[in-house]
């Protein structure tokens, strides 16, 4: 039994070296960067306390990249949670060629978001001059013009034109947790509401979105932290936008650390970011673990 | 045994330095300026065809990705042969005074550069009595580029104020042309006009001023210039936000607009794509200005092949390869001993220029400011663009100054 034990420890060991040097090894390094006064190329170790973290928050685009964060994880956690389900119930329901369509729902999870962000940039272009490009000309095409917009180019809209290819992407996604959520249902659940005379809809509003609760809970963790990390989409896709009307954290973190020279500003962004992740997986951990022990 | 295991390394050694390499690190990727690249590439392997020669480019205008691609590398000590950088504040605060290079006034004295590059060159690679890159071309970045064909079919001329640039917009625009193309996805594209704009106001004493804290930002020249550059913004095509610097120019090469500021790599551009009916004038009130920068190679302490990095600045600087390259690239060649006729009518106008005018040096490409000032200057200005709010942005500029000079 030790013996055992000792030699799952040795299998494991190499992956806990790398990972607590590469991950929380930098974790913690980053974490020292952002306390000192490094703004050049060349290191510069003086300990500044917090004033990094202060000058931050006084940071005008600090706080519009905040602001579009909040607003793209609210919309794209409420879209692609409600679109998955809804998906989900359809395909739930016996349809013909339930594979084929479940693979089409799923197929742009599969792509990267840099794909994804290059050809939406097109897509989403209103062209100009007069001449309609990509979803403002098929709008035009088919009879619905008041429907053109000037999508990320309108400073008013910015940001939430990219929660539209996002939540193409992960809706898919979400709509699979939930149908594996759904079958894992027994029947007999079913069955005795039917017996009972519930409608459809009495079966999945007391049956099967209750049962269903601890999976939108891991689709909101899963698309919660990629939400607030968000960069590879928005990069690609938009840059910063006008007047950084579509820009979040990572992208202002990349340009002062990389462009700027404010190495410790952005190791302070990182940590904020850290942070921002940490409330949203930490209690779900401490809960997943929680509800495993008391198995 | 251990002699055949010796045998083995020696030749295993041998072979990795005789396949001997050269890796050139720069953002050269669109058309003019790539097909410039390979010209020297060609070159250095006619001379040495035993080196390979590793392309690494990272795309991106003003070279936007590709310098924090590169900074990662040199912080972590893998430093690339050599690489692009612009000469002035970019190459001398970046890495020079921290320490990253090495210098190279031994190439200058052996080929004898100081007699045959203008003295406003060489001051910008220089820092501490020692040379530290080699420039391979000039660019001028206050360049307002039309299409000839849309200016004669409605009989127009080409603005050389900015009163003349507002009746010429109002004029297109009536007509259904997009006066001025623009494109701002990469956030630099603007500031690179506003730039202009601020030499057009205040001269080219005014504006060197700005950087060096002679001219105070309050200055009401910079409000006017604000409140000139939001006008100008009147007249962009909409959908700026999606297009990179020669996406702006493809609208010009399309006939959709007509009129564009932007750095003379917009002639290779141009040439790339076949399109020969573009004129130029300077910048509104730019005359007799040049607004400048310069690309240069340096050689970084540590890297892997020195020799071959040292063979290839030499080329760098030499006659055949400032010729072949600049002809591609739209730009000048940083020798004043070039043979002229060889290049088209753009370059050899730029040429003459260069030798009259009074230069200044470009701030959006790295010659006039260190890249923490350029980089909160391009926020402020792109902030600017989208909320032209003249005298929020003129505050916010006048702060970060005193952050940088000390005022």
């Amino acid at each position: 039994m030790k013996r055992d034990k000792l030699v799952a420890f040795l299998f494991i060991l190499p992956s806990i070296v790398l990972v607590g040097i590469f991950v929380y090894g930098f974790i913690g390094w980053t974490g020292v960067v952002s306390f000192v006064n490094w703004r050049d190329v060349f290191p510069d170790y003086t300990f500044v306390g917090f004033r990094n973290y202060i000058r931050l928050f006084g940071n005008y685009r600090f706080l519009i990249s905040m602001k579009n964060t909040a607003i793209f994880t609210f919309l794209f956690l409420v879209s692609s949670v409600s679109i998955g389900l809804l998906l989900a119930i359809l395909l739930d329901r016996k349809v013909r060629f339930e594979g084929f369509f479940r693979t089409i729902y799923l197929f742009p999870m599969a792509i990267s978001f840099v794909v994804t962000g290059v050809v939406w940039r097109w897509l989403l272009n209103p062209g100009t001059g007069g001449e309609s490009i990509g979803i403002n000309l098929l709008f035009e095409k088919i009879g619905l013009s008041f429907l053109k917009s000037g999508w990320y180019t309108d400073p008013n809209i910015g940001i939430k034109a990219v929660v539209i290819p996002a939540v193409w992407q992960m809706s898919g996604y979400v709509m699979a947790l939930y149908l594996a959520g759904m079958r894992s249902i027994p029947t007999e659940l079913y069955e005795a509401a039917q017996l009972d005379g519930a409608s459809v809809y009495q079966v999945y509003r007391y049956i099967v979105l209750p049962l269903l609760r601890p999976i939108t809970l891991g689709a909101v963790i899963i698309l919660g932290h990629i939400s607030l990390k968000i960069f590879d989409l928005v990069f690609s896709m938009t840059g910063s936008g006008i007047g950084f009307s579509c820009d979040v954290p990572a992208l202002f973190m990349y340009d002062t650390t990389f462009r700027g020279n404010y190495f410790s500003q952005g190791a302070a962004v990182s940590i904020v970011l850290l942070l921002l992740v940490s409330a949203l997986i930490v209690p779900y951990m401490v809960y997943t673990i929680r509800s495993e022990v008391r198995r | 045994m251990l002699k055949k295991l010796l045998t083995v390394l020696l030749v295993l050694s041998l072979t990795f330095a005789f396949a001997s390499k050269l890796e050139i690190f720069s953002w050269w990727t669109a058309g003019g300026e790539a097909e410039g690249l390979q010209e020297l590439i060609k070159i250095y392997n006619k001379l040495y065809p035993n080196v390979e020669v590793i392309n690494a480019t990272v795309a991106g205008g003003a070279g936007a990705q590709a310098k924090a691609v590169l900074k990662t590398r040199m912080l972590g000590g893998d430093p690339p042969d050599t690489f692009q950088v612009h000469a002035g504040h970019e190459l001398i605060d970046t890495w020079v005074k921290t320490g990253f290079m090495e210098p190279i006034t031994f190439l200058y004295k052996e080929e004898g550069w100081e007699r045959v590059m203008p003295k406003g060159i060489l001051e910008i690679v220089s820092y501490n009595g020692e040379y530290w890159s080699v420039p391979v071309n000039i660019h001028r970045a206050n360049v307002l580029w039309y299409n000839k064909k849309i200016f004669n079919q409605f009989g127009l001329k080409p603005p050389k104020t900015f009163d003349e640039f507002f009746q010429v917009a109002e004029a297109l625009k009536a007509k259904g042309v997009i006066p001025f193309a623009l494109g701002t996805k990469d956030g630099w594209e603007a500031a690179h006009i506003f730039e202009t704009v601020l030499i057009g106001k205040l001269g080219a004493e005014g504006y060197k001023g700005l950087w060096t804290g002679k001219t105070k930002w309050s200055d009401p020249r910079v409000t006017d210039a604000l409140e000139t550059f939001a006008k100008m913004l009147k007249y962009v095509n909409s959908d700026h936000p999606a297009r990179t610097w020669d996406e702006a120019c493809a609208l010009i090469v399309e006939g959709k607009a007509a009129m564009t500021i932007m750095g003379d790599w917009a002639v290779g551009y141009f040439y790339a794509k076949n399109f020969k009916d573009f004129g130029w004038v300077l910048a509104p009130n730019n005359e007799g200005i040049f607004d400048a920068l310069s690309d240069s190679f340096g050689l970084p302490k540590g890297v892997k092949n020195r020799e071959n990095v040292v063979a290839f600045l030499r080329i760098l600087g030499s006659k055949e390869a400032q010729e072949a390259f600049n002809l591609k690239k739209g730009s000048i060649p940083a020798r004043i001993d070039v043979n002229k006729d060889l290049f088209p009518e753009y370059q050899r106008s730029a040429m003459e220029d260069w030798q009259k005018h009074v230069i200044v040096p470009s701030v959006m490409h790295g010659a006039a400011a260190p890249e923490s000032w350029v980089t909160e200057f391009k926020d402020v200005i792109s902030l600017f663009v989208a909320r032209p709010d003249v005298k929020v942005t003129q505050n916010a500029l006048v702060n970060i100054a005193k952050a940088h000079v000390g005022q």
